[in-house]
């Protein structure tokens, strides 16, 4: 067991679960914007797989990052953007929509990846691009601090400055504002006159944006091509992050950074040769764990206040 | 006309957004394959062309209906249980499980083998009811994460607990001859799970509209507090609405693996229970619209695969199309103008003949 302690103290379990969580705060991030305006997005593993997608084709056929990373994102905004049309002008109730739209994205990149590459498995046959990683100059070289923040994908930094952005738009901008107001309230929202479809449909289209991020990152950073439902239920989990946090900034990360920790903690104790099937199932089981007994203690909670109240 | 439009307009909704499908099929064809009457021909004819072919059509509907089935109940309950892919992985697996490890007289293996199968699902179906129904943790996300903890746990027990070494690839032993769901149509491989499927739309028809607890499943979909005042227990609606929905899912996995493969050999989830959420939307919840949106669906899916084998068009075109189709579908302002305008035509002749009455 020795051994197993050491290496999850190491500074690299730290660095692993970093890269890990990249994948899983991008997308709850894109959840919680549109739970905050109260239309949530669980298409989120569909926008992820198409902006994945889309990068690596973007990246082989132009050679540019800069374009792979501008498609990849137009793509996720536009899945954002069917959703929103679907389900604000179309009245598609959003739970289905997004299911179809997940089924969409499971289907078109497989079908697109095949008539490009003649392979359904992998983009392996074509070069594509990655994003670099950087060693951080002074902070690389403080001992513990270094190895685990240093040596990181630019989108893994880039996740700090994503969910300061997110919490700068919710608290800080008239549009956050209006986010707020249409989740909390829709009538009251649209009787000072804020268009809640509008508004909701902004959200959605931050959704994909940041959504796209964890997709570009999957497919162009954490590994180097696109491999056909890469997200393995990223998305999902997104939504238990997100939910676990209250939708709120803060609590998105720490959601987060939970699943992101449970996932490295069953890589590193990978060699105390448990069947691998038991390790792979270990996110999803906690995710089903922790999200029992967070509604356990809310609901517990409100018991409580209905209490107080009727003393 | 207009009293026919207005009175079937769901029905004629979603046949359009079918026809639209289909259309866009035919022009993604048409733009992508080299040899296009060959193309059609193998997709839209394709199922019918052989003996084996028909069959594998109509042996591809049943554990799609009852996924399909496994998916309205809850569903018609206003559960967004979309469990029934890891409901059927795991009651598959169990059940294959049991099955080879017992030994029993034919028609007795084949009830428990299933009734084993069936529970194991209905487990499945348990942990979000209860979690909902209790402490109101969202069902959707719960039942998604149990799906790939289903996939997970099924492949654990198949590969290491009943594993055919020698059959040099990974799946479980052969189940016993007394578990195996006869083929009865020579030349094809529609087997008996074809039958308990069927069987099984016709009973959750009847259970949900001429049963009492199908009307409170009804009910609670329809209002909740509704229900509640009328003095159902939503509390049981609940729960057992996703139960039952993961006991017919365990028995559709069940079926597919004592019927065709006789063995268990799913390295990847088959997706089966994706499709169950398919042809619920599109059969609107109503277990005999299932019936003919699993044939619809099951007859692309094979037209689909000829396709992928004879052309240079994969498979997952279908996904494609049927995605847009349930698309069109949940959108409840497609064709409403249309609707709209056809229903004020309607008005307005009435008007005009009690004017002329008068």
């Amino acid at each position: 067991m020795n051994p197993i302690i050491k290496s999850i103290l190491a500074p690299k379990f730290i660095f692993a679960t970093l890269r890990v969580m990249t994948p899983i705060l991008y997308p709850a991030i894109g959840v919680a914007v549109s739970a905050l305006a109260g239309s949530v997005n669980i298409a989120l593993e569909g926008i992820m797989l198409v902006s994945a997608f889309t990068g690596v084709i973007i990246s082989a056929y132009t050679g540019s990052l800069w374009f792979a990373l501008i498609a990849g994102v137009l793509a996720g905004v536009g899945m954002g953007a069917v959703l929103g049309y679907f389900h604000l002008n179309l009245k598609a109730d959003i739970i289905i929509a997004a299911i179809a739209l997940n089924m969409f994205a499971s289907g078109i990149t497989i079908f697109l990846l095949y008539i490009l590459t003649h392979d359904k498995g992998t983009s392996s046959s074509i070069k594509s691009l990655v994003f670099p990683s950087y060693q951080i100059p002074l902070l690389k070289d403080i001992p513990v601090l270094g190895p685990m923040l240093s040596g990181h994908n630019i989108l893994t930094y880039l996740l700090f400055v994503a969910i300061i952005a997110f919490y700068y738009i919710i608290y800080k901008t008239p549009l956050g504002l209006r986010i707020r107001a249409v989740g909390q309230n829709p009538e009251a929202a649209a009787s000072v006159g804020i268009d809640v479809k509008k508004i909701r449909m902004y959200s959605l289209l931050l959704s994909g944006f940041f959504g796209s991020f964890g997709g570009l990152y999957l497919s162009m950073g954490y590994v180097s091509w696109f491999s056909r439902d890469m997200t393995a239920g990223r998305g999902f989990i997104a939504i238990a992050a997100a939910s676990l946090g209250g939708n709120l900034p803060l609590g998105t990360f720490l959601g987060a950074a939970l699943f992101g920790l449970v996932n490295a903690f069953s890589n590193f104790i990978a060699p105390l040769k448990i069947p691998s099937e038991f390790m792979q199932s270990i996110p999803y089981l906690t995710t089903v764990i922790v999200l029992a007994i967070y509604s356990i203690n809310k609901s517990n909670k409100e018991k409580a206040a209905l209490k107080e109240g009727a003393k | 006309m207009e009293k026919f439009i207005i009175k079937y307009f769901n029905l004629i909704r979603i046949i359009i957004a079918i026809l639209i499908g289909v259309v866009i099929s035919v022009v993604v064809i048409y733009i992508i394959t080299k040899n296009p009457s060959l193309s059609f021909r193998s997709f839209f004819l394709g199922p019918f062309l052989s003996k084996g072919r028909f069959g594998d059509w109509i042996e591809l509907s049943s554990p799609i209906i009852l996924c399909g089935l496994a998916i309205a109940i809850p569903f018609q309950a206003e559960q967004f249980n979309i469990g029934a892919e890891g409901a059927l992985f795991i009651g598959a697996a169990v059940g294959t499980a049991f099955a080879v490890s017992t030994h029993m007289p034919a028609v007795l293996h084949i009830t428990t083998v299933l009734l084993v199968a069936g529970l194991t699902g209905a487990i499945w179906g348990f942990i979000p009811g209860i979690l909902k129904a209790k402490w109101k943790t969202d069902e959707l996300v719960i039942s998604l994460m149990m799906n790939y903890v289903a996939y997970f746990l099924g492949l654990y027990l198949i590969n290491y607990h009943f594993r055919d070494k020698a059959a040099g690839f990974l799946v479980s032993y052969k189940l016993p001859q007394t578990a195996w769901l006869a083929q009865f149509i020579p030349g094809t491989r529609i087997h008996l799970g074809v039958i308990i499927a069927f069987v099984f739309a016709i009973l959750t028809y009847y259970f949900l509209y001429h049963t009492t607890t199908g009307y409170e499943i009804r009910t609670t979909g329809t209002n909740k507090n509704f229900a509640r005042f009328g003095g159902i227990n939503v509390f049981m609606v609940i729960v057992l609405s996703q139960v039952i929905g993961g006991f017919l899912a365990g028995i559709g996995g069940m079926t597919e693996v004592m019927g065709l493969s006789r063995r268990f050999n799913w390295q990847m989830s088959p997706g089966y229970g994706w499709d169950g959420v398919v042809v619920a939307i599109i059969g609107q919840n109503n277990p005999l619209f299932i019936i003919l949106a699993a044939l619809f669906l099951s007859y692309l899916r094979i037209g689909g695969q000829i396709l992928n084998l004879l052309s240079d068009i994969p498979s997952e075109m279908v996904i494609v199309i049927q995605s847009l189709i349930i698309l069109l579908i949940t959108a409840e302002a497609f064709l409403q103008r249309f609707k709209n305008r056809i229903t004020i035509r309607e008005a307005k002749m009435k008007e005009v003949q009690n004017e002329s009455d008068n």
